[in-house]
This record gives C-alpha cells, structure tokens and sequence, in this order.
C-alpha cells in the first residue's frame, strides 16, 4: 500500500514535469512550423524578410506582387525596447540602491510596495494610461500626434521598472555584509562604497534584471500597440509614429485570412519574437554562469 | 573634499529617482480611481456592453474575466502543483531536471502574444472550437504554469528539513510525508502563490484576444444548463474579458460614452487585481498564524 | 592620561532594549597590543565596533558615554566619520576581500582617498603587501582575483588593505578565527610586526593567542569589563575570581 501511493506520486509528479516540457516544445514546434511557411510555401526568401522595408502583402500582381520586409517593425520593437530600457535601467538601479542601502526604512515601507504595485498593473491599463494621459500630453505640449516612440518607450519604461529593481535588490541583499564594512572601516563614502564595492559585484545579477526588462519591453504587445499610432515606416525623431512586430501582429491576425501570405508573415513575425526571446535566455544563462565561474 | 560632495550628489540624484518613481506611481493610481470613481455604479457593473450605443456596462466581461480565470487555475494548479512537487523534491541533477527548468524559464519570458499564437493555432484551430472560453484558459494555463511551479517550488523548500526528517523517520514514504507534512506545511506560500498567479493573469489580454475572443454573446444568467450556448457557464463560447475590453474600447470602440466606460473599465480592473495581491498578503499571513497557534 | 591613545569613559551601549556594554572604562597605550577576551555574547565584539562607529551601520543602536582618541571624543557630531574610519582601520573575523584582484583591493583605500598617480599606487600596493608579508606570495598574480587566494592569504590581503590607508589604530575583531593554524602563526607573527608602528586591539577567543601576542588583556563578561591588566598578570594573577574561572576554563 505505501509502495503503490508511493510510485503512483511519483509517476504523477513526474508526469506533470513531463507535460511542462512537451507543452515547451510543443508551442516552439507549432510556431516554427507556421512561422516557416512563409519561406517554404510562400518562397519568400528569408534575406528580403528581414532585411527589407516593403511591406505591402496584398499588392496585386499586377502592380508588383505583394512583398512582404519585415524590417520596419523590426526596427521599431528594437528602438522602442532599447530606450525604455536606457530610461528604466538607471531609475531601476536607484531605486535598488535607495531601498539597500540610502533608506532602508522609506524603502521598505514605501518604495518597495509602490514597486509591487507597479508590477501587478496589467499592461492594457499602461497602454490606457498611456493613451489617455501621455499621447495627449505629448501632443499638446512636444508637438506631432502624440502617438510616438516616445510614448511608447515611456510607458514601457514603467512598466519593466518592478523586473529590473527586483533583480537588482535581490542581488545586492546576497552580497556579503562584511564588503560593506570593510569599505566603511577604510573610510569610504557611502557613495564610494555603493559605486566601486556592491555596484560592481553585484553586476551580473543587475545585468539579469535589465536583460529580462528588455525582454519584457520586447515582447509587449497591447501597451504599446496603444500608443505608437502604428505607421509602417521608419521614425525620423522620437515624436513620429512608430510600429512594432507585436504590434503588426495584435492589429492584423483577426483580420487575414489564415494561409493567406499576409497571415503567414505574421506567423513568421511570431516566429522572430518567439526566437528573440529564447535568445536572451541564452544571455541571462550566460551572464549567470560567468558570474558564478568568476566567484 | 571632493568625495564627500559626490557622496552628497549621488544621495540626492537616488532620492529623486525614489521620489520619481512614487511619484509616477501616485499619478496613475490617482488616475485611475479618480475618473474611473466617477464611472462605477451598479448598472455598469452589471449591465452589458453596447456597441454603438451609450450606456453600456460591463457585467459580462467581469463575469468572463473571473469565470476564464477559475477555469484556467482548475487546469493548471493540479499540473503545476504537481511539477513544483516533482523540483523540490524528486529531481535530482539530471537532463530531465534541467530540461524542465529551461522550459520554465523560456515559458515564463514568452511574449503572451505568441502564447496567443500558439492558442490559436492549436486550441481555436486544431480543436476546431473557434474562439471560445475553453480556448482562452487553455492559452492563459501557459502563462500561468510555469508561475505556479515556481511558487510551489518555493514554498515548499521553505518547510524545514527537519520537519520532513522527523515524518520519515516515524516511518511514513516520501509521498506521505510529502502529502501530511510537506504540503500542509507549505499551505500559507502556496495560497498566496495561486493568488498571486490570478492577480497577473486576470489582467492579461494579448494571450486572449485571439484565444477567447473579442465579443461577448448575450447571456442569460438565469440559463444555467452549461450546454446551453446562452448559458454564462458555457465554456465552449466567445467571451471577452475586462482586460480584453479595455483594450478594445480604447483602440476600436464606437460608442460615444467611450471615455466614461475605458475609465470605469480600468478602475474596476486595478481595483480587482489590488484585491488580489492584497488578499494573497492578508491570506497567507493569517493562515500562518493560524497554523502555528500565535 | 595623556600618553593613552583611546581613551574609554563610561561606555554604555543599547541595542533597541537590551544593554550590551555596561559602563566601559579602558584605557588603551600606543604602540601596544590590547587583547580583548571573554566568552561569546560577552560584548568584546561590540566594544571593538564602537572604535570606528561601526555600529552606527546598525539600526537601533544608542551609545551613551565618551570615547577620546588622542583626546578628542569620536562621537562628537563635529567628528568625519569617514576620516575617523581612515584613522581607526579593522580587520574582520572572516577575511572579506572585496571582488576584486588583488592590487584593485589594495588600492582601493588609496584610490578613494584621491591618490591617482599609477606610479605611486604601485608604490603603496608593494609596501604594503610587503607588511603584510604577502608581497613573496602574490607579486606575481597581483591582478588576479582576490579570492582566488588561500584563507589566510585572504586575510593578509585584507590587512594590506588596511595598511594601505595609513590607519593608525587597527581593530582587529577574531581575525584568525576562520583560519588553519599554520595561517594563524603567521597572522600572529605580523601582528607582532606591526606593533612597532600602529596601535592595535585584537578581539580574540583564543587565550593562548591573546597570552602570546598581547601586552594588555582585559576581560570582558556580560557587558562588563571584569579586568585590564599587564597581559602577563592577567594569567599568572588575575584580580577577579571571575577571570581566574574563564582563564582556567572551568567557565562556559
């Protein structure tokens, strides 16, 4: 009796590790497959997808043919992400660093749950704070339509802020107090001590931390989508217009016609940011095990 | 000195980023529940959406959105439960066990507009439902598992050893010992994990909108035969969420009213959602005082 | 008692609600090793902490009474902190290298004191590896990780690090208590070493160390300071029926 509830828990548990890693490959398998049809089907080659701005998927023969270079949006999710990480980065690190070590007590009892609740907003309600408050803001006093890049990296910004300081508290609660000491016992500033003792060693996690805001900020549809205004071109300054792969996808998947090529370059942009996602968990796996090899 | 005035310096810049980031806090909360206070009355939480009209409510979505989230957690806690079981106490280093961390991590960072790819391809497609509520938590179960593993994992490696020691050296197995001592033991960290968890998905929308869909059917709620394609409990019907409806009202919505029910919408959602971190805290500290008696 | 370097009068010291120094008195002579000893929880630590305020790093701490160095109280609010913890280096029970090599450890102290000339950083780096008897065994790994190195290395890096600043009191809180003994003999030896020139008062619950290193003991219990004597005296006649106990270890 206790051997059989023992091996049936056993089975059940494992099973259940099992069913996350098919669900994993699974979703990878599907979206490889569609996403790759616009190469295989389609005969798109894989060079004019990436690297070509003409974007008109249902151009009829006649005029051309439809082309379809996914360049634009590429552009726009690298440019938005990249920025609201520049902003959120060092907010974030003060943040962590007013928490650890400048108050403590406000930290704790006022930073850090403001924190929570910043992570617990759902992004359709950035993307509506940010429509409802920031485009008109950005209209009226900056000039354009408000619907911009910087709009749309603002609110980003905010929004990776609660990963990046939480990565970054956490590994600056892990170093050992004793560095601190030692850098006040030889007289150091605060200032110096944070700067040139705990900053540093506690890098690897903060690199963490802004890794996976990027990641965030590049995976984020709705939000942004909101308020970029969504035009299919490259951005001169940071108050044009602006489109994202997520973007392209949340706007255009209800309305083309699954098989049609417009649908499957959608999936490919899928495919793009499914692969763009794996690939920064290579970089926080990378940046994690060198810092535990250096140690 | 020079170092003490950069001393000084950096003090303030840090304070100012601290006084910046409540301050953007304060600007949206305020936000919100001040225009939003404005909107909420009985009937729009009760009444349903009108399209082209004013006057509209969102009864429905708020039903949906907590109907999709029960549905969604009965599917995923027992797996998740399950796995977060199979980390903390069965995997030892191996492929398997590295193998399941890497698709936890890789699960948990995927944009949730791939997740609602993939339900699209395979739950709306495959299955050959369309958009359905069935659909919805099936893709919403991907967002949600690998948080569920994790915050099993962590609860349960927070029981001490010695509790476990002490089970298995009056003679009960693993999974006893596991069962009687190890889960209730971690009850307070796995509740507000589960809280938690709902509190992030119930505002989630990109994964839905095509998984679960953008419109709503009309509802009977006096149909309660689940089979029923009015019935509210249907779960192989189209049905938008609150977050899903935001989204919709604010970028495509005709209706004149617009602003008063995207005000009230958000309101009602950040107020959910607040409830639910705030009951995870209240929760898991008072089961833990009730279970140590203090 | 002008020729005391630290003078302690009437220390009493609180944390939150529980007093852990009782009404300290001690004075503390140049050039001379002061060995702190008693048993754990007796509050030597602490004392030692409140040298170079290292206990305003803690929350809840309140100190009453008045500690002179060279005659001028250090807890004055005129007083630099940074300037006081300059003068008044420590060395901590684990060795706590910072993340760094070797020579950026050594150097950091001069670095953030200004120094920026490369030549004259080597220049320190290399004397006071030298007195901390290290420079043999790192010159040729010097910008290697620090911790890299054995324990004990680690330490001496940490007293280089030290040495580096120009203190002129140097706490020293168990500073071999998470050593081998063979690096212990060494640390012991050094410290001998830099009795010529520095003021040093070492925390310790070895008594043999204290007896071979020292030239004053006080004995520190439950918050009190039970005796301070010629370290000599301390094991050969100690003054208190309570000494006599801990020394000969019918004590806990």
């Amino acid at each position: 009796m206790k051997i059989t509830s023992d091996t049936t828990g056993r089975v059940l548990s494992t099973g259940a590790a099992l069913v996350t890693i098919l669900l994993t490959l699974a979703i990878i398998v599907f979206i490889a497959t569609k996403g790759l049809s616009t190469f295989i089907i389609n005969g798109v080659p894989v060079k004019d997808f990436l690297f070509s701005t003409n974007w008109f998927p249902d151009r009829p023969l006649e005029e051309g043919g439809p082309q379809v270079g996914v360049l634009a949006f590429m552009l726009g999710s690298i440019i938005v992400s990249l920025l609201a990480v520049l902003v959120s980065a060092p907010l974030s690190v003060a943040c962590a660093v007013f928490i650890r070590e400048i108050a403590p007590f406000w930290g704790q009892r006022v930073l850090q749950p403001a924190i929570e609740i910043l992570a617990g907003i759902p992004s359709v309600v950035y993307g509506y704070i940010g429509l409802s408050l920031l485009v008109p803001f950005i209209r009226e006093h900056l000039g354009g339509l408000g619907f911009s890049v910087l709009a749309g990296f603002l609110v980003l910004s905010v929004m990776i802020l609660p990963t990046i300081v939480s990565m970054s508290v956490d590994s600056l609660r892990a170093l050992p107090q004793e560095w601190k000491e030692a850098a006040y016992a030889l007289g150091s500033t605060r200032w110096q001590t944070i700067r040139i003792v705990l900053l540093p060693a506690a890098r690897s996690g903060i690199i963490t931390g802004v890794v996976l805001g990027l990641a965030r900020a590049f995976g984020e549809a709705l939000a942004v989508q909101m308020v970029i205004g969504n035009t299919r071109k490259i951005p001169g300054s940071i108050l044009d217009p602006v489109i994202t792969l997520t973007s392209a996808i949340t706007m255009d998947m209800g309305n083309t016609p699954m098989g049609s090529l417009w649908s499957n370059s959608l999936w490919s942009m899928g495919l793009l940011l499914l692969f763009i996602s794996c690939l920064f968990i290579l970089v926080v796996r990378f940046v994690v095990q060198r810092s535990e090899m250096s140690q | 000195m020079k170092a003490r005035s950069a001393d000084k310096l950096a003090t303030a810049i840090i304070w100012a980023g601290a006084l910046i980031v409540i301050a953007v806090l304060a600007s949206i909360i305020g936000y919100i529940l001040f225009n939003g206070g404005k909107s909420i009355s009985w009937d729009f939480l009760t009444k349903p959406a009108q399209v082209i009209h004013s006057g509209g409510g969102i009864g429905p979505q708020i039903f949906n959105s907590f109907y999709l989230l029960a549905l969604s957690m009965l599917i995923t806690i027992p797996v998740g439960l399950l796995g977060g079981i199979y980390l903390a106490e069965y995997a030892r280093p191996s492929k398997l066990t590295g193998g399941l961390r890497l698709c936890i991590e890789t699960l948990n960072s995927l944009p949730s507009i791939v997740i609602g790819l993939f339900g699209l391809l395979v739950f709306v497609n495959m299955t050959g439902w369309g958009y359905t509520l069935m659909s919805g938590a099936l893709a919403l179960t991907v967002i949600n598992l690998p948080l569920i593993v994790r915050y099993t994992e962590e609860a349960l490696q927070s029981v001490p050893a010695s509790l476990r020691e002490a089970s298995l050296a009056l003679g009960a197995s693993h999974w006893q010992t596991i069962v009687k001592v190890v889960l209730p033991g971690a009850f307070p960290g796995l509740v507000s994990g589960f809280i938690i968890t709902s509190g992030r998905v119930f505002g989630e929308a990109a994964a839905l909108l095509f998984t679960a869909g953008m419109s709503s059917p009309a509802l009977d709620f006096s149909q309660w035969n689940i089979f029923n394609s009015s019935s509210p409990l249907n779960p192989f019907r189209p049905a938008e969420t609150l977050a899903v409806h935001i989204w919709k009202v604010n970028t495509e919505g005709l209706i004149p009213d617009l602003r008063r029910v995207a005000d009230g919408s958000a309101a009602v959602l950040i107020l959910i959602v607040l409830g639910f971190n705030l009951l995870a805290r209240w929760l898991g500290h008072r089961i833990y005082r009730h279970m140590t008696a203090t | 008692m002008s020729d005391s370097k630290i003078s302690v009068k009437k220390l009493h010291l609180f944390y939150k609600d529980f007093q852990a120094l009782n009404g300290i008195d001690i004075e503390v002579r140049p050039q001379h090793i002061t060995a702190l000893i008693g048993p754990s929880g007796c509050g030597k630590s602490t004392f030692l902490r409140s040298l170079n305020r290292m206990n305003d790093l803690i929350e809840g701490v309140r100190i009453e009474g008045t500690i002179l160095l060279e005659g001028s109280d250090i807890y004055s609010s005129a007083v630099d902190m940074v300037a006081l913890r300059k003068r008044v280096g420590m060395v901590f029970q684990r060795p706590n290298p910072f993340l760094m090599s070797v020579y950026d450890n050594v150097a950091y102290g001069p670095r953030i004191h200004g120094e920026k000339n490369k030549r004259k950083l080597d220049e320190i780096v290399e004397t006071s590896l030298r007195g901390a008897a290290l420079w043999d065994e790192v010159r040729d790994r010097l910008h290697k990780s620090a911790l890299g190195l054995s324990g004990g290395q680690q330490q001496r890096v940490c007293i280089a690090r030290l040495l580096a600043v120009q203190p002129d009191v140097l706490l020293m809180d168990e500073p071999s208590s998470a050593l081998d003994p063979k690096s212990t003999m060494k640390i012991e030896e050094l410290i001998r070493d830099l009795k010529q020139r520095y003021t040093i008062i070492i925390v310790t619950h070895n008594m043999q160390q204290a007896a071979r290193i020292s030239d004053t003991t006080a004995f520190f219990l439950n918050g009190t300071l039970v005796e301070c004597n010629e370290t000599e005296l301390i094991f050969t006649k100690p003054g208190d029926q309570r000494t006599e106990d801990y020394i000969t270890g019918r004590f806990g």
